[in-house]
């Protein structure tokens, strides 16, 4: 997995509540076999006509916003389905970082899977990066991860929470079945210990 | 003396293979459901690493978000392309792998979540995982049960164990009886207009109370199916001799001194007076309608009486939110839901699709005609389910009704496959999210009971049902 360290980027903003996965990445898509190559169909219902045209009202469409690395996004973001491919999908666009003041669980953690970091800030916050990321291509959002910072393009810094195993496995790019793999004796010792106690399972 | 404990509490415990300082755990799990959407890049990575499926035995696969429900495909062959692609893959890896599998041609195949209850692999005081998150139906049994993306699907399949950290614990109890008419599916509809789909974020619910307990094992289902919709991790219902009459002589469950055994720890798994919830829920179980949803979210819920609400009445993000949905849906504010035409019906899917709400919709369409122009079908949820359905004379029932009798899958629940809604088509369906496009692009759903599936269907505008009965 890709390493994230610190994020100077564009920050566009959503900020509709309850995206859902659909939206994000619609079932038709889901029919692949591979990880890849899903940033085009990102948001594929909001952003495109049913022709394929691009909706050009749609943020990720406008010309300020297509190198979009930031999401600053309304409350509840990546409700509904486990489906990975949003996350992939959202990596794939390009987009390394999700802002907003709640994430659906399953969907928060799959993020992590991939390099996405998603960052939880109270609503005043968002209200105010959010009014940042309007700003469009001029304005630059930083992320520091090891700082656990986001500062707008004027500079105003917020620190923001994450899970101390969670950050240093995104800071070194690291594989949770290599990591796992590390303590695979307690897994072997917990089987035996169940084969005993709870021999039907 | 130990400190009381939640049911959750006691499984969590009963599964920590390893903790770190930091409460980073690794879970074991018990029981890992696959199907073939969430799947493949995860076998194709065990593959790329030379890992092989760690417990084979414990990992049981069905293909059903893909497969056609209509009788032709029984010739065995999928016309789309990607999906024939996907389901052939989940054939050669369950093949290659080794693991418990129920291909389409097998009458044991249907929804995942269907198939794990009913083959007995879900057990009380179980982990259970899926690739899908409505595997929290499984919390019916007080097993463990959520969803998990492709990443983890692979690390389960290769060490057996998930990395987690304790979710908090929510109690949601529903005291006294339920009115007649009103089914578990208006219970976790209701639930989630209470907290909203968020309310359940970063918590495992515990759904208790006198209503809960009344509920068959496919009502307790319903509900625990929902707690996704509601936010949470997971929901659980404490085991009980309803579960435990439900899981005896099921393929898969523990027989002879195995089953005493197994009986006597499920005996123990309930929230031990005392015990800590950190966010608790009370609905009456008597004050609750049946409801339907207006929106494009699951928590735009409201009871069959009520008018759709005007976006001003919410706050913040929501009243946008509101304004788009209506939009979307095509209502008018002060409309009356009874006043909601239907084109479609759909009854099936992991929330409604098993026997009970098979008969619970029979029930009312018994000797009736569904409007005319009405598209309705019923997909059992497996192919078990549809047997009995027959058995019972349910199937004659819908199809002198006016139903097509499809074959077990998720059909139009999430329309992956080709059941699904045309532009502006508008759907009441026992399935479990209407968001926007889920159905079909463009297209429309209210989500309702099975019963008022049936009502809306001879009626053709959303109903209550109680006037039918």
């Amino acid at each position: 997995m890709e390493k994230f360290e610190k994020l100077t980027g564009i920050a566009a903003p959503m900020p509709l509540v309850n995206i859902d996965t659909d939206m994000i990445i619609p079932k038709v898509f889901l029919k692949t076999i591979k990880r890849s190559g899903l940033g085009v169909n990102l948001f594929d219902e909001m952003r495109y006509d049913r022709q394929g045209n691009e909706n050009p009202d749609f943020v990720l469409n406008k010309p300020q916003y297509r190198d979009t690395q930031i999401l600053v996004a309304g409350d509840n973001f990546g409700c509904g389905s486990s489906r990975e491919h949003a996350p992939w999908a959202i990596a794939d666009f390009g987009i390394k970082c999700v802002i907003s003041t709640s994430f659906a669980d399953i969907f928060y953690n799959n993020c992590f899977k991939n390099g996405i970091l998603p960052i939880v800030m109270p609503q005043e916050v968002v209200d105010v990066l959010m009014k940042d990321a309007e700003k469009g291509s001029n304005a630059r959002m930083v992320v520091d991860l090891e700082a656990q910072t986001v500062t707008t393009s004027d500079g105003e810094s917020f620190p923001f929470e994450v899970d101390a195993f969670k950050k240093h496995c995104l800071l070194e790019g690291l594989d949770d079945i290599g990591l796992t793999m590390n303590n695979v004796k307690d897994i072997d010792a917990f089987e035996g210990k169940m084969a005993q106690e709870r021999p039907w399972v | 003396m130990t400190a009381p404990k939640t049911l959750y509490d006691k499984i969590w415990d009963a599964h920590v293979a390893h903790e770190q300082e930091d409460g980073t755990c690794l879970l074991y799990i018990d029981r890992h459901l696959v199907h073939e959407v969430t799947s493949p890049q995860a076998f194709e990575g065990l593959r790329m690493a030379g890992r092989k499926v760690r417990a084979p035995e414990k990992t049981i696969a069905v293909p059903d978000h893909n497969v056609p429900t209509t009788l032709d495909r029984v010739s065995g062959v999928i016309a789309n392309e990607e999906s024939r692609i996907q389901v052939e893959a989940l054939d050669k890896n369950a093949k290659e792998f080794g693991v418990n599998y129920y291909p389409v041609s097998d009458i044991r195949q249907g929804i995942v979540h269907i198939v794990g209850p009913e083959q007995g692999w879900t057990l009380p005081g179980m982990t259970v995982v899926c690739g899908d998150s409505h595997t929290a139906t499984h919390g019916a049994f007080g097993a463990l049960a959520h969803g998990i993306g492709t990443s983890e699907v692979e690390h389960v399949l290769a060490t057996q164990t998930l990395i987690q950290k304790k979710s908090k614990n929510m109690k949601v109890e529903i005291t006294g009886k339920l009115k007649p008419g009103v089914t578990a599916k208006d219970i976790t509809l209701a639930v989630i207009g209470e907290t909203g789909t968020a309310g359940g974020t970063g918590y495992v619910i515990e759904y208790c109370g006198e209503a809960i307990r009344d509920l068959s094992m496919e009502g307790r289902m319903t509900v625990c199916n929902m707690a996704i919709e509601g936010g949470a991790r997971a929901g659980l219902i404490a085991p009980d001799e309803v579960t435990f009459e439900y899981v005896k002589g099921r393929p898969h469950a523990p027989k002879g001194a195995q089953w005493e055994a197994a009986l006597n720890w499920w005996k123990t798994l309930y929230t031990d007076e005392g015990a800590h919830f950190d966010k608790v829920v009370t609905l009456k179980g008597e004050e609750i309608e049946p409801v339907v949803t207006w929106g494009t979210s699951p928590e735009d819920v409201l009871p069959i009486s009520a008018v759709v609400p005007a976006p001003e009445s919410f706050k913040g993000g929501k009243v946008d939110a509101a304004k788009r949905a209506i939009e979307y849906m095509g209502l008018e504010v002060g409309q009356k839901l009874t006043d909601i035409q239907i084109d479609t019906v759909f009854i099936g899917s992991c929330t409604n699709g098993r026997i009970e709400d098979l008969r619970a919709a029979a029930e009312i369409l018994k000797g009736k005609k569904i409007k005319d122009g009405m598209r309705a079908m019923v997909v059992p949820g497996s192919g078990l389910v549809r047997a009995q359905a027959e058995e019972e004379g349910l199937a004659d029932i819908f199809k002198e009704a006016g139903f097509e009798w499809r074959l077990a899958g998720c059909s139009m629940c999430l329309a992956m496959n080709p059941d699904q809604l045309a532009e502006g088509e508008r759907c009441a369906s026992t399935s479990n999210r209407n968001f926007e496009g889920r159905q079909g692009y463009k297209g429309r759903t209210h989500l309702v009971s099975p019963a008022m599936a049936a009502a809306a269907a001879i009626t053709g505008h959303l109903t209550d049902v109680r006037e039918l009965m």
